[in-house]
C-alpha cells in the first residue's frame, strides 16, 4: 500500500491542475461572452487578433 | 467634422467623460452598441474599430451588446470611434462601467469559481470515498481507511469554506431578519455533517461524510448558478437602456449663442435646438422649422408625425428630418415621459410580491426538517442511546433530507424552459415570469404593434389607376418613409416609368419629373389638395398630383398580424379570457375586435385607464397577461401579473415587460403559455420526486440506517432523476416537431 504514498499526491495534483485551468480561463474572460464565442466560430478568416486578455477580460 | 456627422452623433453625452486611461497609457472606452445582434455585426463593430488609425483593441460582446475599446489618445478622439460606428449605422453610448453591470456580474463570477472549486472536491473526495467503501467490504487495514479519511479531509474542509458561502450568507441573512429560507438547513446540514465527520476522523471512525457535503454543494450551486444567470440577463438589457437617455440639450441663449445645459436645468421658456437625428431634450412647442418626428417611443406609431412651428413635441421623440427649435413649456421631471415612468413606479408598487415555488416550499420544508431531526434526537435519546450516538442519527437525518433535489427542482425546469422558448424566439426576461405565465387566466391586449403589425398597407389599391400605381410607387421608391415603403411594397410587381430629378422634402412629400412634367407625391398640402378634393382620413395617406390633374387618393390602414386570429382563438381554447384595451380611435378597434373576434374590447383608453382596468381585472381574482408594446403601455405591462411585449417595441415597454416575443407572428405567446404551464406541472413532479425520496430515505435514516454510502446515492440520484424528469420538456418538443414534420 506505500504505493498510496505517491498516487494519492498525483491524483489531487492533477486534480488541482484543471481547478488552477478553470479559474484561469474565468478570470480571463472566457466564460464573459458565451454567445458571442458561438458566432465567433463562424468567422472564416484565420487573421490573428490582437485582442490578449486585459486586466480580468471585462469586456464591458 | 462635417455637418452629416454631428447630426448622426447624440447631442450633450460627451464621450470624453467616460474615457479611462489604462496603465499602458491607452485611453478605454466602454460603449453600448444597440443594434448589434449577430455574427455579422459583432464583426463589422469590431472590423470598423480596428480598422481605425491607433485603435490598439477591439473586443466586442454578443451577451451584453457592448463594446471595449483601447486606443493611443495621441493619435484618436473619443468622438471618432463613435462616429465611426455611427458611419456603419451602429448607435454606439458610452457608459461608465464602474455604474453599469458590475453587480451580478460579480456575484455570476463568484458562484462560477466557487462552483469549480466543489467541482473539483467532490471528485477527488468521492475517489478517496468510493475506496473506502469498497474497503470496507474488502482487506482494507484501519491505518489506510484513516489516512483516507484524513485526505478527505483535508480536500472538503477549505473546499466547503470557500463554496458553501453563498449559502453561509444567505442562511445568515434570513436568521437575522428572523425567517426561514431554503438555506438555513442547507448550510446548517453542511455544517453539522462536516463537523461531525471531522470528529469522526479523529477517533478513526468507519463513517465519515465528506463526500456527502461537497457533493450537496456541487448540485446545489448548479443550481444557483443557472439562476443568477437568467436574471442577470434580463438586468444587463434594462441597464443598457439607461445609458440610451439624452442627457444634456443645446440651449439657445437670449443673445443667440449656443451652449450645452444638462436636461435637468431646463426651465419652461427656455430656447432649444434640436438637430436632425436628435432626441427631443423636453416637452415643447416648436417655435421655428418644419420637421417629422418619430414618435414610436411614446405611441408604438411607426408612421412618423409631421410638424410645424406651434405644434407640441414630447421629450424622448426623435427628431428625423430638419433642425427644429423648440420652447421648452415643461421642466424635465414634469414630461410626458417622466409621467409615464412615475406610473410605472406607482404599478410596481402596487404589484403584490409575487412568492416564488421554491420560496414557499422552504416554508414549508425547513421547520418540518428540523422537527424531524430534533424528534430523531430525542426518540434515541428516550430509547437509552448514548447521546453521541443519537446526534449521530440526528444529523443523518438532516444530511438526508437537505434539499438537495428540490434545489434544483426550479432552476433546471427554469433553464430548460428558457432555451427551448429562446429557440422559438421568446426572450424570458423575470426570473419568476414562467411561473407567474401559467397562472395567468385573462389576456389583456394592446392594438397598434401588438395585434397589429403597426405598419402600413395601402387598402385603396384597387380604387386606383394601374397607370398612377406605378408612377406613385416607382416615385415612393426613392424614399424610406413608411407609407413610401408600403406603396413601393405593393407596386413592385407594376412596370416603373421612368422618372427624372426625384429629389425628396423632408415631413412633406417627393417631387419628380415625367417628360417634364411636374409630379408631387406626399401630404395633402404637398400636393396641393383642397377641401373640394375629399374628407381627410386622419394621418395615413398620400396624394398623387400629376401636373395640374385631379390628385389621387392612397388610403393606409394598419395591418393584422398574419396569425392574429387563429392566436386569438387558440388561447380561447384554453380558456383565456381575452379583452382589448387599445389608446386608439373607436371605429378602428372596433373593427379590428370584430375581425378577431374579441367580444371585451376599450378604445381611447389613456395610460391611467389601462391600469385602472387591470386593477378592476385583480379586484375580481383574475390574473391578468398584459401583451402591449407601447411606451404608453408601459405603466400596465408593470401593473399586470404577468407581461408580454413584442420585440419591436419601445424600449421601455422591453424594460417593464416579462416576456419578450420576436417575429411578426403572435404565435409565440401560446407557445410561452403552453411552455409555462408545462413548465409548472414539471416543478410540482420534481417536487413530489424530492420528497418521495423523502418519503424512503427518512424512515432509513430515523432508524439509523444511513451510512454515507446510501446518504451518497440517495442524494445523486435524486437529483438526477430530477434532472431527468426536467428534461423532458424538450423531448416534448422534439416528438412535436417530428410529427409535424411527418
Amino acid at each position: 500500500m506505500n504505493i498510496l504514498i505517491f498516487l494519492v499526491p498525483a491524483a489531487l495534483l492533477l486534480g488541482l491542475l484543471g481547478l488552477v485551468a478553470f479559474l484561469w480561463s474565468l478570470k480571463a474572460g472566457q466564460y464573459d461572452d458565451l454567445e458571442g464565442a458561438a458566432e465567433r466560430i463562424l468567422y472564416d478568416d484565420d487573421k490573428p487578433d490582437n485582442d490578449e486578455p486585459d486586466d480580468g477580460g471585462r469586456s464591458g | 467634422m462635417s455637418e452629416a456627422a454631428t447630426a448622426q452623433e447624440r447631442p450633450g453625452i460627451d464621450p470624453d467623460l467616460f474615457v479611462r486611461r489604462t496603465e499602458e497609457g491607452l485611453a478605454r472606452l466602454d460603449l453600448v452598441v444597440a443594434g448589434m445582434h449577430c455574427a455579422g455585426c459583432l464583426r463589422k463593430v469590431e472590423g470598423v474599430l480596428k480598422g481605425l488609425n491607433g485603435v490598439e483593441y477591439a473586443r466586442a460582446n454578443l451577451s451584453t451588446k457592448r463594446v471595449a475599446v483601447r486606443w493611443d489618445p495621441a493619435r484618436l478622439k473619443a468622438s471618432a470611434v463613435i462616429r465611426a460606428l455611427a458611419d456603419t449605422g451602429f448607435t454606439a453610448v458610452p457608459f461608465d462601467p464602474k455604474l453599469i453591470g458590475t453587480l451580478d456580474d460579480r456575484e455570476s463570477r463568484s458562484l462560477l469559481k466557487a462552483l469549480g472549486v466543489a467541482g473539483f472536491a467532490a471528485a477527488n473526495v468521492m475517489l478517496v470515498s468510493v475506496s473506502v467503501w469498497s474497503g470496507l467490504v474488502s482487506d482494507m487495514d484501519e491505518t489506510t481507511r484513516s489516512f483516507f479519511h484524513w485526505v478527505s479531509a483535508l480536500i472538503a474542509l477549505p473546499a466547503i469554506a470557500y463554496a458553501g458561502q453563498p449559502f453561509f450568507r444567505s442562511a445568515l441573512k434570513a436568521l437575522r431578519a428572523k425567517s426561514m429560507n431554503m438555506d438555513v438547513p442547507i448550510a446548517l446540514a453542511v455544517i453539522l455533517a462536516t463537523t461531525m465527520s471531522l470528529v469522526q476522523t479523529m477517533v478513526n471512525a468507519r463513517h465519515v461524510y465528506f463526500d456527502a457535503s461537497v457533493t450537496l454543494l456541487f448540485f446545489l450551486l448548479i443550481g444557483r448558478y443557472l439562476d443568477v444567470q437568467a436574471r442577470a440577463r434580463a438586468c444587463s438589457a434594462a441597464e443598457n437602456l439607461l445609458g440610451l437617455r439624452a442627457t444634456a440639450a443645446t440651449l439657445i441663449a437670449p443673445d443667440g449663442t449656443h451652449k450645452s445645459i444638462a436636461v435637468e436645468n431646463l426651465e419652461p421658456g427656455m430656447k432649444v435646438l434640436v438637430v436632425a437625428g436628435a432626441r427631443i431634450p423636453a416637452d415643447g412647442e416648436i417655435v421655428t422649422g418644419t420637421s417629422e418626428i418619430d414618435t414610436s417611443l411614446v405611441t408604438g406609431e411607426s408612421v412618423p408625425e409631421q410638424v410645424k412651428a406651434g405644434a407640441s413635441v414630447f421629450a424622448g421623440t426623435l427628431n428625423l428630418g430638419a433642425p427644429l427649435v423648440i420652447r421648452v413649456t415643461k421642466r424635465d421631471d414634469d414630461s410626458l415621459l417622466a409621467e409615464i415612468v412615475r406610473l410605472m413606479e406607482t404599478a410596481e408598487q402596487g404589484r403584490a410580491r409575487y412568492v416564488r415555488i421554491a420560496d414557499r416550499a422552504a416554508r414549508i420544508y425547513s421547520p418540518a426538517v428540523h422537527i424531524m431531526a430534533l424528534a430523531t434526537l430525542l426518540l434515541w435519546f428516550a430509547l437509552g442511546a448514548h447521546w453521541e450516538t443519537s446526534l449521530t442519527y440526528a444529523i443523518s437525518v438532516l444530511i438526508i433530507t437537505c434539499p438537495c433535489a428540490l434545489g434544483l427542482a426550479v432552476p433546471v425546469v427554469q433553464v430548460v424552459a428558457t432555451g427551448r422558448l429562446l429557440r422559438q424566439g421568446v426572450l424570458v426576461k423575470a426570473a419568476d415570469g414562467l411561473e407567474r405565465l401559467a397562472q395567468a387566466d385573462t389576456i389583456v391586449f394592446d392594438k397598434t404593434g401588438t395585434l397589429t403589425l403597426g405598419r402600413p398597407r395601402l387598402v385603396n389599391g384597387d380604387e386606383i389607376a394601374r397607370a398612377d400605381l406605378a408612377l406613385a410607387a416607382a416615385i415612393a421608391a426613392a424614399s424610406r418613409h413608411p407609407l413610401a415603403l408600403a406603396l413601393t411594397a405593393h407596386g413592385q410587381t407594376l412596370p416603373h416609368p421612368l422618372l427624372d430629378d426625384i429629389h425628396e422634402e423632408p415631413g412633406m412629400g417627393l417631387e419628380a419629373r415625367l417628360g417634364g412634367e411636374p409630379i408631387r407625391l406626399g401630404n395633402a398640402d404637398y400636393a396641393g389638395v383642397n377641401a373640394t378634393h375629399g374628407q381627410g382620413h386622419g394621418g395615413s395617406e398620400l396624394w398623387l398630383r400629376r401636373g395640374s390633374d385631379e390628385p389621387v387618393r392612397f388610403r393606409f390602414e394598419d395591418t393584422p398580424r398574419p396569425d392574429a386570429r387563429d392566436v386569438i382563438a387558440a388561447l380561447k381554447a384554453r380558456g383565456f379570457a381575452i379583452e382589448l384595451l387599445s389608446g386608439d380611435r373607436e371605429p378602428a378597434v372596433k373593427r379590428l375586435a370584430g375581425e378577431l373576434g374579441i367580444a371585451n374590447w376599450r378604445a381611447a383608453a389613456r395610460p391611467a385607464a389601462k391600469i385602472a382596468r387591470l386593477e378592476e381585472l385583480a379586484a375580481e381574482g383574475r390574473k391578468v397577461a398584459m401583451i402591449g408594446d407601447g411606451l404608453n403601455d408601459a405603466p400596465a405591462l408593470r401593473a399586470a401579473h404577468v407581461s408580454l411585449s413584442p420585440a419591436d417595441a419601445a424600449d421601455v415597454s422591453q424594460t417593464a415587460a416579462d416576456f419578450i416575443f420576436q417575429g411578426a407572428k403572435l404565435a409565440p405567446i401560446v407557445e410561452a403559455v403552453d411552455v409555462a404551464r408545462k413548465s409548472r406541472r414539471l416543478v410540482f413532479q420534481n417536487f413530489g420526486l424530492a420528497l418521495a425520496y423523502n418519503a424512503v430515505a427518512v424512515p432509513l435514516a430515523v432508524a439509523g440506517f444511513v451510512t454515507p454510502l446510501v446518504a451518497a446515492i440517495a442524494m445523486s440520484s435524486s437529483s438526477i432523476t430530477v434532472t431527468l424528469n426536467s428534461l423532458r420538456l424538450n423531448l416534448a418538443q422534439r416528438r412535436a416537431l417530428s410529427r409535424k414534420a411527418s
